[in-house]
């Protein structure tokens, strides 16, 4: 008897054991996805909690003393307000599902229809300067990191640090603003605002890149040091090898997981950056409605495209994450065991 | 106190203190001085551009400009300040908590954390400011809160590696109590980096509070920051695009002053106790062996003649490598022995054109195969040298690409050299990995080094030393980060790859008994310099060694008939510092028969009675060496020595 429990003990720590080792990426894989899927639902719940309990009436906020009592228990009862709070977060739970993302409290039209119409806009001017971003940043830190290792050329790698650190100090929505101030409105070479034509871009990605770009470029020296002295480049030079496949083929790959780490960060931060960036230009993206939104009092937009934004920053960081894992498939194992 | 004034003498240093000295200042004394003057309106002078009494012009109700920029420095600089140290306590408290709770709840916490520090500050600032309703006291608490999961992850870290460190247990186990332990063991290892993030988070934070205030969610009139002024002068960018100029400038000068400080304060922390490196102007040109008439190598595959290498430090040149000279013959395995910090592994590196950026290697001859390794353009001599040196690398783990799968690391070496094919190559990496006795090679040449175990990454490193057919094989300590099963079995595999192709090889290692086995010829090496070169078989006779370290060294080598009831006998002393200028023998400090001769005369290595060379004023060979080592007194430190006399 004992011993046949024991034997069944057995095959489940062996099956336990197995299932362990089975695909340590899969499970990576999924307890990532889990870890989003929780983050999502808090912020949800977060979002429609403390909007709802904040206390006041958020219909009268929003469409101001002067309207009548009528017209704010109409818009109440049109956006489900009366009923109890429990029955509400369900009906905004489904809703989400469905792709409801709630309406607007002072016309009353659907979020969701406001973030089909600008989310192509966002996501283009933040995919545009990401790019751009990378593209010049990393090899920009690689190549400085090459000229200046072993403590050669002072000269150059402290005018880099220096030209860059105060760079990366202007912030996204002050460069908007002198680059209007310069380019727009004395020089007239680039329209003041809007998203008309290739020329239109052109500000509003110089103003979200100059400063990510400066900062990445500076993290990405660094890493490069790190790689360029660790034992495997030296091998690879033992090989005599062309130099150019040295640092492509062997510094770059293990620079860019430590890179694209920070280099996540800064895609979030990017995304967070061009609401700033959508008011100075007045870009019709989503970050434009959410300053109007704000400045209006329009806590049914704030609260949708608040919860937009949160989807998108975790969608980026599960991204990335997956990235790494297929680049470096050592974080997971590390992760893992 | 003395560290900070070597803080001040770095330039970025003194300029980011004296930069935030004056926003400190502005923060302290602009309200009061100027305070009521800025709040001055003027019908007359409104949206005016630059001039005279208004040198960056006047805003809506004609209020100076300047004089408001200079006195918004007091809310923009407190308001992140304030916003700092909200973030700073609720994220150490935070951060502290983990380490009382089980590790399931640390867990829990981290992942809380991480998630937490995907989200970009700005964006959690905004909806926290709006939750709260737009005001200056919900932008700083707002802004306060994202810094707190930074503060927290910080204080983690911190706390895990200050609590787990050995003065912490030492301070535990003498009894230091527990107020003592916080105050003088955890606090000032935790104070720095704390500092460091503290600086770097007022910068970042004056910075977002701006944005906020830009935006019209922070700072609200008739208050004004300078994110507020930025804000009212680009609604009116038409009629005055100079009013961005003033609070434009500001906001950049305020981040630029605390991230320099930051930057420059964890720069300064991390050199602490490393040092600088003096810039090449003041190091002046590397020390190299003067001039002398070249020692001929007949017929040598590698002949070294005066070979340095130099480090640039912070108190000049450092030479780890000085005037070594050698030859290896066609064929010939030669052993270099020599405790760590010797110089073998740098020397040879610089055989190998292999030494770290920044080196510099001289040298009155470095010839390899015919070729005057020196003397070509890089370029040139790096096709030269092709694969004719195969290097097998100390540490297997480092020394292979944790990115790239074995087999493409091998196959590197003939696709570029061989010009061959992807296909053709990785046969040929296939084959190598066959050839040193790893099971499946193709499975196992598609796999990356961290599936390997450490006996058969050294192995791989050992194939891809072979794998272009190299005349000469540089192998540094190859067996060192092995057991000693595992050992013997590479160092029988590195004998027979010579033996089978006829390279010669130069095998580093520590351990004179694994040179014993594997070599014909031993140079010794001591303090950067060769100091014996002798037949392997001088070994079986210890007596006929000549150089007193040798000799040591050959004394703690166990035999069979070691007395095992005594401990092995053992070298008292240190190795010489090498960042000063060495005079005299390396040795003499710790040499029993040093002389005066020795401590101000380096020796010459010249040929020797025993068939090699050596470098010592005072060759001890013919005198028994039992007669030496019967006593451990006979090789101490100098300091012993005087003693026991």
């Amino acid at each position: 008897m004992l011993d046949h429990v024991s034997a069944r003990t057995d095959t489940v720590a062996v099956f336990l054991r197995k299932r362990r080792h089975g695909s340590p990426w899969l499970r990576f894989l999924l307890r990532r996805t889990m870890r989003m899927l929780v983050a999502m639902f808090v912020i949800i719940a977060v979002a429609f909690f403390v909007l709802r309990l904040s206390g006041g009436d958020p219909v009268r906020a929003a469409l101001g003393a002067t309207v009548d009592e009528s017209v704010v228990q109409a818009r109440r009862a049109q956006l489900g307000l009366d009923d109890p709070l429990i029955v509400q977060f369900w009906n905004y739970l489904t809703g989400i599902f469905h792709g409801d993302l709630g309406a607007s409290l002072i016309t009353g039209r659907s979020v969701s229809e406001l973030v089909q119409n600008r989310l192509p806009a966002t996501l283009e001017l933040a995919g545009i300067s990401f790019v751009i971003v990378l593209l010049i940043a990393v090899p920009l830190g690689l190549g400085v990191a090459i000229l200046t290792q072993g403590n050669r050329r002072r000269g150059a790698e402290l005018s880099f640090t220096g030209i860059t650190g105060l760079i990366a100090a202007i912030p996204e929505y002050l460069l908007g603003v002198a680059l209007v101030v310069v380019f727009a409105v004395t020089l007239h070479w680039f329209p003041v605002a809007g998203r008309s034509g290739p020329a239109s871009y052109v500000l509003p990605v110089l103003a979200m890149t100059v400063a990510s770009w400066a900062s990445l470029s500076r993290i990405a020296r660094v890493e490069a040091l790190n790689t360029l002295s660790d034992d495997y480049v030296r091998t690879a030079r033992s090989k005599r090898i062309p130099a150019s496949w040295v640092y492509f083929r062997h510094a770059l790959p293990n620079m860019l997981t430590a890179t694209l780490t920070i280099g996540g960060t800064l895609l979030s931060t990017m995304v967070a950056s061009s609401v700033l960036v959508e008011k100075v230009f007045n870009w019709p993206g989503l970050g434009s409605a959410f300053v109007d939104a704000i400045a209006t009092k329009d806590y049914g937009i704030v609260q949708g495209l608040a919860l937009v934004y949160a989807a998108i920053i975790l969608v980026i960081t599960l991204a990335v994450d997956i990235v790494l894992s297929i680049l470096d498939r050592r974080t997971t194992l590390l992760e893992t065991t | 106190m003395r560290s900070l004034l070597v803080f001040l003498r770095n330039p970025l240093g003194a300029i980011s203190v004296a930069m935030v000295a004056v926003l400190v200042f502005l923060a302290v004394f602009a309200p009061g001085i100027w305070g009521a003057q800025a709040m001055q309106t003027d019908t007359s002078a409104l949206l005016q551009g630059p001039s005279d009494a208004h040198p960056l012009g006047t805003d809506g109700l004609g209020r100076d400009l300047l004089l408001r920029t200079l006195v918004a420095a007091r809310l923009s600089l407190g308001m992140a300040l304030v916003a700092t140290l909200i973030g700073l306590v609720f994220g150490l408290l935070l951060g502290a908590l983990p380490s009382v709770l089980g590790p399931r709840v640390q867990r829990l916490f981290s992942s809380v954390i991480s998630t937490w520090l995907a989200f970009p500050v700005l964006l959690v600032a905004m909806l926290t400011v709006i939750l709260l309703g737009p005001s200056s006291t919900s932008a700083v608490i707002a802004l306060g809160l994202t810094m707190v999961p930074s503060f927290a992850r910080l204080a983690q870290t911190l706390s895990s590696r200050v609590g787990g460190s050995e003065y912490l247990a030492a301070a535990r186990m003498m009894g230091v109590s527990r107020s003592r332990q916080f105050t003088r063991y955890v606090l000032p290892n935790i104070a720095e980096p704390i500092i460091v993030n503290v600086t770097l988070s007022i910068g970042g934070g004056l910075l977002a509070l701006s944005s906020l205030s830009f935006l019209g969610v922070g700072v609200q009139p008739p208050d004004y920051d300078w994110g507020r002024m930025l804000s009212e002068a680009f609604d009116q960018v038409y009629t005055n695009p100079t009013a961005v100029v003033g609070p434009g400038v500001a906001v950049v000068f305020a981040g630029v002053a605390f991230g320099t400080l930051g930057e420059s304060l964890a720069a300064h922390l991390r050199s602490q106790g490393r040092g600088g490196v003096l810039s090449r102007r003041r190091l002046g040109p590397a020390p190299r062996v003067e001039d002398r008439d070249r020692t001929p190598h007949e017929d040598a595959l590698l002949a070294v003649d005066g070979l340095s290498v130099s480090f640039p430090s912070a108190s000049g040149w450092v030479r780890p490598v000085q005037d070594v000279t050698f030859s290896v013959a066609p064929g010939e395995i030669v052993g270099v022995v020599g405790e760590s910090g010797s110089g073998k592994s740098v020397a040879l590196m610089a055989v190998a054109q292999l030494s770290a950026a920044g080196a510099a290697v001289t040298a009155q001859q470095l010839r390899f195969d015919g070729d005057d390794v020196l003397d070509l353009p890089p370029a040139v001599m790096k096709k030269r040298l092709g694969t004719k040196i195969g290097v097998v690398f100390q540490d297997s783990l480092t020394a292979l690409n944790p990115a790239l799968r074995v087999g493409t690391q091998l196959a590197e070496i003939p696709r570029f050299h061989a010009k061959d094919g992807r296909r053709a190559a990785q046969e040929k990496a296939v084959a190598a990995l066959r050839d040193v006795a790893i099971d499946e090679p193709e499975r196992r040449s598609r796999q990356f080094p961290h599936e390997y175990s450490g006996g058969m990454r050294q192995r791989a490193l050992i194939a891809m030393s072979q794998i272009g057919k190299p005349r000469l094989i540089i192998a540094d300590e190859p067996t060192t980060a092995l057991d000693v099963t595992v050992q013997q079995r590479v160092l029988a595999l590195l004998r027979r790859e010579c033996e089978e192709t006829g390279a010669a090889a130069i095998v580093v290692s520590h351990d004179i008994a694994v040179l014993a086995e594997l070599c014909q010829r031993i140079l010794v090496m001591y303090a950067g310099r060769i100091v014996e070169d002798l037949d392997v078989r001088l070994l079986a006779t210890p007596e006929k060694l000549a150089h007193p370290y040798t000799r040591a060294l050959a004394e703690s080598l166990p035999d069979l008939d070691t007395d095992r009831s005594h401990p092995l006998a053992t070298i008292p002393g240190e190795p010489p510092d090498l960042s000063r200028p060495l005079v005299g023998c390396g040795f003499a400090p710790r040499c029993a028969f040093a002389s005066e001769q020795c401590r101000t005369v380096t020796p010459e290595p010249v040929v020797h009675g025993h068939g090699g060379r050596v470098a010592c004023w005072h060759p001890q060979d013919g005198t028994p060496i039992d007669g030496i080592l019967g006593e451990p007194v006979v090789i101490v430190g100098a300091q012993t020595a005087q003693e026991v006399r």
